[in-house]
C-alpha cells in the first residue's frame, strides 16, 4: 500500500520536514523510492517565481539534447542547480547519472503571450523533451511550470535524501509547499514516470489505493488532451481528471468530486441541483473512478486538497496549526512534524467530502 | 408384389418421430386433444396379438382391431417436438424423439415456397459469450465488494449523453447552472425486455410481459422498460400511467401508429422512448412477417388492417440513407413528443454497423439516444429459416468494434450501445449482460427468453420453432382463444419477475468480485478467454 502526504506551510521550509512527515509511516510502504513536488519554492530558485523551472534527471547525452533543445527552442537559462550528491557506497538508490534544475527566462516572443499560451508552451516542452528522452532511454523530465520542482528516485526514501544532501537543511531547496510519497509503483515493472505524485500544468496528484475503472478512464482520457500520456499508473486518471475539471472545463472544485464518484441516481433525484448532476454524471460516466483510493492534489494556487473513493476508501488525515497545515496517509506523520498541533482538531475525510486547505491554509470542509 | 411410392412423405421424413408404447395407453385421448399442430390421431389398427389368461401360459395367438395414437404423414402435420403429448399423458406411453435421418429440409419445400419457422438460428449455436469469463478479480489491496451488503448503482442510459463542452452550464456563485435545453436521457435498468409484438405474442403473452415489467418497477424498484414490438398498443395502457415503463416501437409496416397517433392527446404521461426498428438481428435485410392465420380479428383492429399476411417491408419506405434515417428520428420526436421522449434506432448486426454507429454519432441533430444492435442469434416470431438460419452477424464482436471506434473520436457514452441476440440462451442472461457491457454495451435487450420463461418450449435445435403458426401450444405465439387459454397470465409474470430478480442478483454477484459499484461500461480489463483469436478480435486479455 502506498502512503502518502502533503504539507502547506506559511514560511518555507526544507525537504526534510517531508521526509518526516513520511518515514514513520514507513511500515505501510516498502520504501522503494521517494517522489516529491515542491511548490512556492524558496532558496535558489525563491528569486525565479515567474520563470518556468525545468525538473531533469538524465545521462550525459540527455542533458545535451536537453540543452540543444532548450536553446533551439528560445529559452535561455536564468538559474541552474545541481546537486552535490553524497555518493557514498551502501546506499539504496537506483540513481541517474545527472540531477538538474533549471530555471529559464521565456523566449522573447512570448513577452506580450497570454499565460494560457505560456502554460500550452510549457507543457509542449515538457511533452517533446520527454519523446526526445524516451527514444535511447536517456532520462526523465517531470515537470517544467514556474515555481515547481520534482524530484523522484528509486531506492530507500533516506537514503535517496542522504545522496540528494537533503537532511542538510543547508536552505538551497525550500518550498512552503509539498506532496511527497515513498514509494514506487508495485503493479509493474519499476518505471520512473509511474511513482507519483504526477504533475500537469499546475496541478499536483498522488494517490493512494487503486482504481478499478483505469482502462476506461484511460480510453476516455487519451482523446481529452495531448498532455494526458503515459498512463504508467492509475494514479495518473485522477489527475488528468483533475486537470481536465478544472483547467479545461473550468468547473469549480467541488465538480471533480461529482465526476469521479457521481452520486446514487437515487440521491441526485432528491437534490435541488439534480437536472445539473445528471448531466454531469452521464456526460462524463467514463471518468467515475472506483476501487479503494484517496487523493491528495495540490492546485495551481497553492492549495491543497484530499477526496476519497465513495466506497473503499483509504486512510486519511488532515491537521496541523496556525503555520503549518498537512495531509497524511497515517496520524504517525502528522505527530512527528506537527507535535504541537491539537490533535482534537484533525479532519477525518469521509467518503463524500473534499477537505480543502486554502492559501491561508484555513481548512473547508466540503460535502458533496 | 404392390409397388412402392417411395416419394410420398411419411412420419419417417420428418424431424420427430412419436414413441408410442400402447401397452401403457389408456386410450383417453388427452394427447390428441393437447397437441396442436394435429400431428397424432387415434385410429384403429390390425393388430396381431398373443395373449395368455390361463393359470399356465398357453399362448393363443390372434388377430384384433384395436384402438391406438398414430403419428400422421404429411408436412402439414409435422410432429415439430413440442411435448405436448408426453406433458398430459398420465401414463407415460407417448413421447416425440428426433429423428436423427429426417428428410425434412429436402422435402419441406413442395409446393415451391421457402421454408417459414419462428425461433432462432438452429445453425450457429456458438457462443463467444460462453468463452469469455471475468478474470480480473479483485484481491488484497483491492478487495471485492459484498454483493448482499454493499449499494449497486445498476442503471443504464436510454438517450443521447452530449459531449462535455456541449452541456449547456452556466457559473454563478461557485455552482453549474443549466441555462438551456439537453436531449432527454433515461437511466433505466440495463436490460431492456426486447420487442415481441402483440400478433407475435398472443394478448395474454404481451399482458404477462406489460404486468411483469410494471411489477419490477412498482414493487422491486427496477427500472425495466419493455418494447412494445411493432404492432401497437392497448389503448387503455397508452392511457395508463404505466406507459412510462414502455418503449413504443415503430417499424417499416408502421403496424399500429394510427392507433398510437389517435391516443397521442390522451397519454398522460411520456412513454419512456421510442425504437425505431430499421432491422432485425434472426432476420436482417428481411421484413417483418405475420402469417395470416395469426392475424385475428382483435390483431386486425389494433393494427388496422384485413387478415392477410402481414409483410412489413425490409427497409424503411422512402429511406435511402442513414442521414434520412435519423432525420426520421429528428421528426417524429419533434412532432410526436415535443423533444421530451428519447428516441433510439434498432439494426441488425451487420459488416457494416460501425459505419453506420459512427453516423448516427455525427449526427449534426444530436438526437439519436441508442444505438441497439440485434445480432444473428436473435429469436422471431416467423422468418424464413433460410434468413434465419443463413443471415445474420454475431452482435459480441459489433458492439467491441462500435465501442473501440467510439473510443478512437473520443465519442465513448455519446449514444448508449444496447447489445442483444441470444442473452440468456443458456439460461445465463446476468453473465451474458455482463460481459457485453465490459466489452461496451451500455445494456442488453432480451426476447426469446422472456417466452421461454412464460412456458416457451422451443429450442435451438429444431424443437417447436412454430411461432409461426398459430398453433403455438402454450398460448405464447398464437391468436387462436382457445390455446391462448393455456397460458396462465399470473404465473408467466410471475416467473419473468422472479428471474430478473434473480438476474439483478448475479448481476451484483458479477461487479462485486470485480470491484464496481456503477456499470463497468467498457471495463475490458475484467474479461479474459482461453481462446487466443477471441481475445485478438476483442482486445482482451488471452489467458491458459
Amino acid at each position: 500500500m502506498c502512503r502518502i502526504g502533503a504539507i502547506k506551510s506559511a514560511d518555507p521550509v526544507n525537504p526534510s520536514t517531508a521526509l518526516d512527515l513520511m518515514l514513520p509511516q514507513q511500515e505501510g510502504h516498502d520504501n522503494s523510492g521517494f517522489a516529491m513536488v515542491m511548490q512556492d519554492l524558496a532558496g535558489v530558485f525563491g528569486e525565479y517565481k515567474t520563470k518556468p523551472l525545468l525538473s531533469l534527471a538524465c545521462t550525459q547525452k540527455g542533458a545535451k539534447i536537453v540543452q540543444d533543445y532548450m536553446d533551439k527552442s528560445g529559452f535561455h537559462s536564468l538559474r541552474e542547480w545541481i546537486p552535490r550528491v553524497n555518493a557514498k557506497p551502501g546506499l539504496d538508490i537506483k540513481a541517474m547519472p545527472y540531477y538538474i534544475f533549471t530555471a529559464y527566462d521565456y523566449p522573447d516572443y512570448l513577452a506580450t503571450a497570454s499565460q494560457e499560451k505560456k502554460e500550452d508552451l510549457l507543457l509542449n516542452i515538457r511533452l517533446a523533451l520527454r519523446a526526445l528522452l524516451e527514444k535511447e532511454d536517456n532520462g526523465y523530465v517531470f515537470s517544467f511550470w514556474p515555481d515547481v520542482l520534482t524530484l523522484k528516485e528509486i531506492g530507500d526514501p533516506r537514503d535517496i535524501a542522504t545522496y540528494f544532501g537533503l537532511w542538510d537543511d543547508n536552505g538551497e531547496l525550500m518550498a512552503r509547499n509539498y506532496v511527497v510519497q515513498c514509494r514506487q509503483n508495485t503493479n509493474y515493472e519499476i518505471v520512473r514516470y509511474a511513482a507519483h505524485p504526477f504533475f500537469l500544468q499546475g496541478y499536483t496528484l498522488c494517490a493512494n489505493g487503486e482504481n478499478t475503472f483505469y482502462t476506461k478512464n484511460k480510453e476516455y482520457q487519451k482523446s481529452l488532451h495531448r498532455g494526458y500520456i503515459g498512463f504508467e499508473s492509475d494514479s495518473q486518471n485522477f489527475l488528468y481528471t483533475l486537470h481536465y475539471v478544472l483547467h479545461e472545463l473550468k468547473w469549480p472544485l467541488k465538480y471533480y468530486k461529482h465526476v469521479i464518484t457521481p452520486l446514487p441516481f437515487e440521491e441526485v433525484e432528491q437534490r435541488p441541483d439534480h437536472n445539473e448532476l445528471r448531466a454531469i454524471r452521464q456526460t462524463l460516466g467514463h471518468l467515475e473512478i472506483n476501487g479503494p483510493n484517496t487523493v491528495i492534489a495540490m492546485l495551481p494556487d497553492g492549495s491543497i486538497m484530499t477526496c476519497c473513493d465513495s466506497k473503499k476508501l483509504r486512510p486519511v488525515v488532515v491537521g496541523g496549526t496556525r503555520k503549518m497545515m498537512a495531509i497524511s496517509s497515517e496520524v504517525c506523520g502528522l505527530n512527528v512534524i506537527l507535535p504541537d498541533r491539537d490533535e482534537t482538531k484533525d479532519v477525518y475525510p469521509n467518503e463524500r467530502e473534499i477537505v480543502m486547505i486554502t492559501p491561508d491554509l484555513e481548512v473547508q470542509r466540503w460535502k458533496q | 408384389m404392390e409397388a412402392m411410392k417411395t416419394q410420398e412423405v411419411t412420419f419417417n421424413d420428418l424431424p420427430w418421430k412419436i414413441n408410442y408404447t400402447p401397452e401403457r395407453c389408456t386410450m383417453c385421448g388427452s394427447c390428441v386433444a393437447a397437441c396442436t399442430f394435429g400431428a397424432i390421431e387415434a385410429r384403429i389398427e390390425r393388430r396381431s396379438m398373443t395373449i395368455s389368461t390361463g393359470h399356465q401360459p398357453e399362448p393363443t395367438q390372434r388377430h384384433a382391431a384395436v384402438p391406438v395414437i398414430r403419428q400422421k404423414n404429411g408436412l402439414a402435420n409435422a410432429c415439430v417436438g413440442c411435448g405436448m403429448c408426453e406433458k398430459v399423458c398420465p401414463n407415460n406411453a407417448i413421447r416425440p424423439v428426433r429423428n436423427e435421418d429426417s428428410r425434412m429440409n429436402v422435402v419441406a419445400r413442395a409446393g415451391g415456397s421457402p421454408i417459414k419457422r419462428g425461433g432462432r438460428t438452429n445453425l450457429n449455436a456458438d457462443r463467444v459469450l460462453d468463452k469469455i469469463v471475468v478474470g480480473r478479480i479483485s484481491q488484497m489491496t483491492d478487495p471485492s465488494l459484498d454483493s448482499e451488503r454493499h449499494t449497486f448503482d445498476v442503471r443504464a442510459p436510454f438517450g443521447r449523453v452530449l459531449l462535455p463542452h456541449e452541456l449547456p452550464f452556466s457559473i454563478q456563485d461557485g455552482e453549474l447552472h443549466m441555462q438551456g435545453w439537453t436531449p432527454p436521457v433515461h437511466w433505466i435498468y440495463p436490460l431492456i425486455f426486447s420487442d415481441m409484438s402483440i400478433g407475435a405474442l398472443s394478448t395474454r403473452a404481451w399482458e404477462a410481459l406489460a404486468l411483469a415489467t410494471a411489477y419490477l418497477n412498482e414493487k422491486h424498484n427496477m427500472p425495466v422498460r419493455m418494447s412494445s414490438g411493432e404492432g401497437g398498443m392497448p389503448v387503455k395502457l397508452m392511457e395508463s400511467e404505466a406507459l412510462k415503463y414502455f418503449i413504443i416501437q415503430i417499424a417499416s409496416g408502421h403496424f399500429g401508429w394510427n392507433r398510437i397517433i389517435k391516443a397521442l392527446p390522451k397519454m398522460k404521461v411520456d412513454p419512456a422512448g421510442i425504437l425505431i426498428k430499421i432491422g432485425q438481428g434472426a432476420k436482417p435485410g428481411d421484413g417483418g412477417l405475420l402469417p395470416a392465420a395469426k392475424v385475428a380479428e382483435h390483431i386486425q383492429a389494433i393494427r388496422g388492417v384485413p387478415k392477410a399476411d402481414l409483410l412489413s417491408p425490409p427497409n424503411h419506405q422512402g429511406l435511402y440513407s442513414i442521414e434520412e434515417s435519423v432525420q426520421k428520428m429528428f421528426m417524429s420526436m419533434n412532432a410526436a413528443f415535443k423533444f421530451r421522449v428519447p428516441v433510439a434506432i434498432k439494426c441488425a448486426a451487420s459488416a457494416t454497423s460501425v459505419s453506420v454507429y459512427n453516423n448516427l454519432l455525427r449526427d449534426p441533430y444530436k438526437i439519436c439516444g441508442g444505438f441497439f444492435i440485434d445480432g444473428i442469434q436473435g429469436g422471431t416470431g416467423a422468418a424464413n429459416e433460410v434468413s434465419l438460419d443463413h443471415t445474420g452477424h454475431p452482435v459480441v464482436s459489433k458492439i467491441r468494434d462500435c465501442y473501440l471506434s467510439a473510443v478512437k473520436q473520443g465519442n465513448q457514452g455519446r449514444i448508449p450501445l444496447w447489445g442483444g441476440s441470444g442473452i440468456g440462451l443458456t439460461g445465463n442472461a446476468a453473465a451474458d449482460a455482463f460481459k457485453l457491457i465490459c466489452l461496451g454495451a451500455n445494456g442488453a435487450f432480451m426476447g426469446k427468453m422472456l417466452i421461454q420463461l412464460m412456458g416457451c418450449v422451443g429450442n435451438e435445435r429444431g424443437r417447436c420453432n412454430g411461432c409461426n403458426t398459430g398453433h403455438c401450444p402454450t398460448g405464447i405465439c398464437t391468436q387462436d382463444p382457445r390455446l391462448v387459454k393455456r397460458l396462465d397470465v399470473d404465473k408467466a409474470a410471475q416467473s419473468v419477475v422472479e428471474y430478473m430478480l434473480a438476474f439483478d442478483a448475479e448481476l451484483k454477484k458479477l461487479m462485486a468480485p470485480v470491484g464496481n459499484s456503477s456499470l463497468p461500461v467498457g471495463r475490458s480489463d475484467a474479461l479474459v478467454t482461453n481462446d487466443r483469436a477471441v481475445a485478438d478480435k476483442l482486445s482482451i486479455t488471452y489467458a491458459c
